[in-house]
């Protein structure tokens, strides 16, 4: 198909293909406001075509060596933002040193979307429905930032402010996430409810626990789908640093969901039923955490 | 003359066997030829602005900047077609009283439904057409709305069509027996609300249309994404003035259909009306969106119903009322009241009772219209009468099995009419139900379900008896005034190499009708199936007929095929015995070779037949002229359908906690009469079950308040995905049908028939520990989840 054919339905755009990052910074900022960084493009495209966003530019960034490549560095592993959803699963570095981005990855889309989605493109993004912005959380990951002001890294507990908008300002790119190295104490636990394998969860939730024999020294809960951004679950989590994870103490971190989650109003799952998913889901992770001790 | 149809083992037998489908590689290659592939010299490309509102007025529309757009060729509006084309009405007049306003391609001054198409561009690409209709301003005055069944029927609420009083499109009354004395004195009497959800067809293939009106011959040819091109030839034919022979419709590969693309849309009416005013090639292909919002929607039904059963659990009675919406017009030709008027005939048609009465009310609501959908109304008439059997057993005490055991009509007791006043010719609800108990290993289902609910597992397990309307004959759309044929054609060639061209007017959209006409044909002349080719869907070569719908490809066209080929074999014999001085009844063919009729031993090949008749017919005695070419057709006799029946089981487990629901298992057990080809039968049922299975748990077009439909897109709308679909088990039961020599009927809508009722009677069965049930389709963990009281 060619452009006069049907199937193309976005407005006319210019592309512009940047080898470092200081062209793709200059070439957003020449373009004003009106430019779109385009990674994957498995959000940005269909967006595009449904004639949602219309920019006048394209700022194609996916051959940015810099942003590519899994790595240690220090007590982090450096996931490059280019990253894709599909290496998630096939790189050992991040089964070793971010099991919980292993294990979330599956769940994220269908192959052929996880073969060109990045990881840095889904956290640019911040769907709340997504799987590894949550993940950013629960695994106190960092994320590294350079604008036409500078390099910087900001933790992801100030990254996500309120739905799809983040610490990212207009013309900034997200290089890479430092996720801190998987360590023998720390225990994980994912999964979620979709309807549909692949598709956005109803209810989703990571788990990453710093254990000493059965007590919890520290735990992190993320949750997706349950509100304007991913979402700590910081009562919950309260509840269960410094005891064990037996039966009443699971219920009580379940019970105590109810004020950490004000879930949106929707038909399709009203706010009653996605707290009482995601109490389900709690539970069942936590049951799950406890068994691999 | 032909050996017996079932016998294997001879040479050329197709009848029976399965054989993969000639055109199946060609469309894995990527070789398919669809209407979205064909690029016409100086063809343009069609866009259409929607209405925003379910229910307008339009004030004005201004359309001045879209025309200067450069690229742009043509906009138009409501006013510019309805100059062109003349209005059509979809009623049909065997439904008494049934009434709908007249529709054009673009509406005048109203709009009745989100969605719906207001103005067309025409421009050099897509885009540009789709950048013009950006610049144009529509002024709309919002008028009130008829969203849903009860807001429709309320008295003093809005009214749709102007000169109405209501919003009533149709009532329908059956009353046979005496229901109302059968549910006095009935030991047990079981009652439910049922309500279905709008699902639409999703097809792979979005509707495509081209149409190229050649003013300089007259001419109009329309590229189509259809079913039926006769019926839409005849329809450009008579809305656009145009002689029926000079309308050509061709309809090529089709991406699936469903029943989706029987009917008249306004885009595609209105394509073929801006391509007369152009005079030049028109294309327009709807995106997903516009799919989802103005292809026919289906079922919306909210059904209540009782059944009276004896002490015994013997049934006497039902009574049953559908309301059914159906959106703001009804569709043109074959109407939107087909479904429900199935729906209430449909009904407790498996079992032998005899007091029936129902009420058919159908609706006018501020929606995209609903029409048929593969297996129209089956699905609700199927779920709500095997819900209540279901019911009535836990009432009675008796097993799922055993009631219906009691109540089918036996196997030796046909022809039997149905107290909807369907007449069955001969089905087989025993045997089925037999040879399912044994192909799901009930016994070990239910021990397992024991088992596992001690440990908190709930497994269910649903089975649900259908009878499927196929073969129909002109009682179905003739009668009621519809020029649409109940009859098919085939015109049969030898080429001058001796191989056979089949025309035929059955068509083809994916299941394979090409298929398993070649095996007709060469299974009853004798030649090797590669030896056959068949050619569909050009009604300027093939003969005019029904086309693919209702399941009548196989039984209908299939009959055609083989009377055609009898008819050319005696053809070709006749040649034969005037060649080799003989009889043609000593005669016979095989493999391509005439053979001795007796001994089989060979005499001469039918190509050298073709090369005597078409090279050397001085060397034939003379006054013989050779016949190679025939044409046949068939129209159905005896009884107006072809009835099936078949019963499904299915195996789920049901997650309490969170109300989804894993469907482990599904089993069918499916009577069509004779099997052309095992494999292609067993896709039609799997690919309907999986249809069923959508609509019983995934599928529903949801709409707000306002008549917006909220879910219109593939990450919304969810259709049944291979890693939620179970394997499906099936197993066939063979009753040929009398009226035809094939025997064959239906099989394309089964699978969908009883899908859905199976789910339901599996997930009330899981839930029966709990004191919840459910009764609305579909199935969806808020509601599961609602029942069980979990938040
Ligand atoms: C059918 C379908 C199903 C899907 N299901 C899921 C699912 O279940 N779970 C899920 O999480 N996702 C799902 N996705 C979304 C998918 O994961 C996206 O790929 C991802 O969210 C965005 O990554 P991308 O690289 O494709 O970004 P793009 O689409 O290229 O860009 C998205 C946005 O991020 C910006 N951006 C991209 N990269 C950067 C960067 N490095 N720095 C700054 N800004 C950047 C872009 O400018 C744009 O605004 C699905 C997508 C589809 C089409």
């Amino acid at each position: 198909m060619d452009i006069e054919e049907t199937a193309v339905k976005a407005r006319a755009f210019s592309y512009f293909r940047a080898a470092t990052i200081d062209q793709a910074l200059d070439a957003h900022a020449r373009a004003g406001d009106d430019a779109r960084f385009i990674a994957g493009g498995q959000s940005l495209v269909p967006a595009l075509s449904l004639r949602l966003q219309a920019p006048r530019l394209l700022i194609d960034i996916t051959h940015i060596d810099e942003m590519r490549g899994v790595r240690r560095e220090g007590g982090y592993l450096r996931i490059g933002a280019l990253t894709r959803h599909c290496e998630m699963l096939s790189e050992p570095l991040v089964a070793e040193f971010a099991p919980l981005l292993h294990a979330a990855a599956p769940f994220v889309a269908h192959p052929a979307i996880r073969n060109r989605g990045t990881f840095g493109g889904s956290v640019a993004l911040a769907d709340p429905a997504s799987e590894f912005p949550a993940m950013t959380l629960a695994l106190d990951a960092e994320i590294e930032i350079v604008g036409p002001t500078g390099r910087r890294r900001v933790k992801a507990d100030d990254f996500f402010l309120d739905l799809f908008e983040t610490a990212l300002q207009p013309g900034e790119l997200i290089t890479a996430i430092y996720v801190p190295l998987f360590k023998a104490d720390q225990r994980f636990a994912f999964d979620e409810l979709a309807r549909r394998r692949g598709d956005y969860a109803m209810v989703g939730c990571g788990i990453m626990a710093t254990c000493a024999g059965d007590r919890i020294n520290d735990i992190r809960i993320s949750f997706f789908s349950v509100g304007n951004t991913p979402t700590r679950v910081k009562g919950a989590e309260a509840t269960l640093i410094g005891s064990s994870l037996d039966a009443e103490r699971i219920a009580a971190a379940q019970a105590a969901l109810e004020g950490d989650l004000a879930p949106p109003d929707s038909d399709e799952v009203p706010p009653a039923m996605r707290l009482h998913l995601a109490r389900v889901l709690l539970g069942r992770l936590l049951g799950r955490l406890g068994e691999s001790a | 003359m032909s050996a017996p149809l079932t016998s294997l083992d001879r040479p050329n037998s197709y009848i029976g066997r399965s054989v993969p489908r000639p055109n199946a590689k060609r469309l894995l290659a990527g070789r398919g030829r669809y209407v979205s592939d064909l690029r016409l010299p100086r063809m343009l490309y069609a866009a259409f602005l929607r209405s925003p509102h379910a229910h307008a007025k339009i004030v004005s529309i201004n359309t001045d900047e879209a025309r200067k757009l450069e690229g742009v060729h043509l906009v138009a509006i409501g006013a510019d077609l309805a100059k062109i084309c003349t209005p059509w009405t979809g009623t049909l007049d065997h439904f008494k009283g049934m009434i709908s306003a007249p529709q054009l391609p673009l509406p005048l001054d109203r709009v009745v439904w989100a969605g719906q198409a207001v103005v067309a561009v025409v421009a050099e690409s897509r885009a540009i057409a789709e950048d013009a209709l950006e610049l144009i301003e529509v002024d709309y005055e919002d008028l009130p709305l008829v969203v849903d069944i009860d807001s429709a029927r309320a008295a003093g609420g809005p009214v749709i069509n102007p000169g109405s009083t209501n919003n009533i499109c149709f009532r329908a009354q059956l009353d046979n027996g005496a229901v109302d004395d059968a549910f006095a004195h009935a030991a047990h009497v079981v009652e439910e609300e049922f309500s279905f959800g709008r699902h639409t067809a999703v097809t792979l293939e979005p509707r495509a249309i081209v149409a190229d009106y050649d003013p300089a011959a007259g001419a109009l040819t329309v590229h189509h994404a259809t079913q039926t091109p006769y019926q839409f030839q005849d329809l450009y034919s008579r809305h656009y003035g145009i002689a029926e022979a000079h309308v050509r419709v061709v309809a090529t590969d089709i991406g699936g259909s469903f029943g989706m693309k029987l009917h008249v849309y306004h885009e595609d009416m209105a394509v073929v009306g801006l391509s007369i005013l152009l005079g030049r090639p028109v294309k327009y292909v709807a995106d997903r969106i516009e799919s989802f919002v103005s292809d026919i929607h289906a079922r919306d039904h909210r059904v209540r119903a009782r059944m009276a059963l004896d002490a015994k659990g013997e049934i006497l009675a039902m009574d049953v009322r559908d309301l059914t919406a159906i959106g703001a017009f009804s569709t043109y030709p074959r109407t939107s009241v087909v479904e429900g008027n199935q729906v209430i005939r449909l009904m407790g048609a498996p079992y032998r009772f005899k007091n029936y009465r129902a009420t058919l009310e159908v609706i006018f609501q501020n929606k995209v219209q609903t029409s048929q959908y593969r297996a129209v109304g089956h699905p609700i008439a199927c779920a709500v009468t095997e819900r209540l059997v279901d019911m009535a057993a836990a009432k009675v005490g008796l097993d799922p099995f055993s009631i219906r055991a009691q109540n089918v009509i036996a196997d030796d007791a046909y022809p039997q009419t149905s107290p909807t006043g369907y007449r069955f010719e001969a089905l087989s609800h025993q045997a089925c139900l037999k040879r399912l108990h044994e192909l799901m290993d009930y016994d070990g289902l239910r021990a397992e379900q024991a088992d596992l609910r001690k440990r908190g597992v709930y497994r269910g397990i649903g089975i649900a008896a259908f009878v499927e309307i196929t073969n129909p004959s002109p009682a179905f759309y003739g009668v009621g005034g519809a020029r649409i044929s109940s009859q098919d054609g085939a015109i049969l060639s030898v080429t001058p190499s001796g191989e056979v061209r089949c025309l035929i007017s059955v068509t083809e959209q994916g299941q394979g009708t090409e298929a398993i006409i070649s095996q007709i044909v060469a299974d009853q002349l004798g030649i090797a199936q590669e030896h056959v080719k068949v050619i569909t869907g050009d009604t300027e070569v093939t003969p005019h007929g029904g086309a693919t719908w209702a399941c009548r490809g196989a039984g209908i066209g299939g009959e055609t095929a083989l009377q055609a080929t009898r008819a050319l074999k005696r053809n070709i014999l006749e040649i034969a015995a005037l060649i080799l001085q003989e009889q043609p009844s000593a005669l016979d063919i095989i493999n391509g070779e005439i053979v001795d009729a007796g001994t089989r031993n060979q005499r001469i090949p039918i190509s050298e037949i073709a090369r005597i008749a078409y090279f050397r017919s001085d060397t034939l005695p003379p006054g013989t002229q050779a016949q190679l070419t025939v044409s046949h057709h068939f129209a159905p006799q005896g009884y107006p359908f072809a009835f099936t029946n078949g019963i499904q089981g299915c195996s789920l487990e049901v997650d309490v906690e969170t109300g989804f629901v894993k469907v482990l298992k599904h089993f069918i057990v499916e009577d069509c009469g004779r099997i052309i080809n095992p494999m292609l039968v067993d896709e039609q049922l799997r690919g309907g079950i999986v249809q069923g299975l959508g609509a019983a748990l995934f599928e529903e077009c949801r709409y707000s308040e306002t008549g917006q439909l909220v879910n219109g897109s593939l990450a919304d709308y969810l259709v049944p995905m291979a890693m939620e679909m179970p394997d499906i088990v099936i197993a066939h039961v063979e009753t040929p049908t009398a009226d035809t020599v094939l025997g064959a009927k239906g099989v394309g809508e089964a699978g969908t028939a009883a899908a859905s009722a199976c789910v339901l009677n599996a997930v009330n069965d899981a839930l029966t520990p709990f004191d919840a049930t459910i009764n609305s389709i579909p199935i969806t963990p808020i509601k599961i989840l609602k029942a069980l009281k979990r938040f």
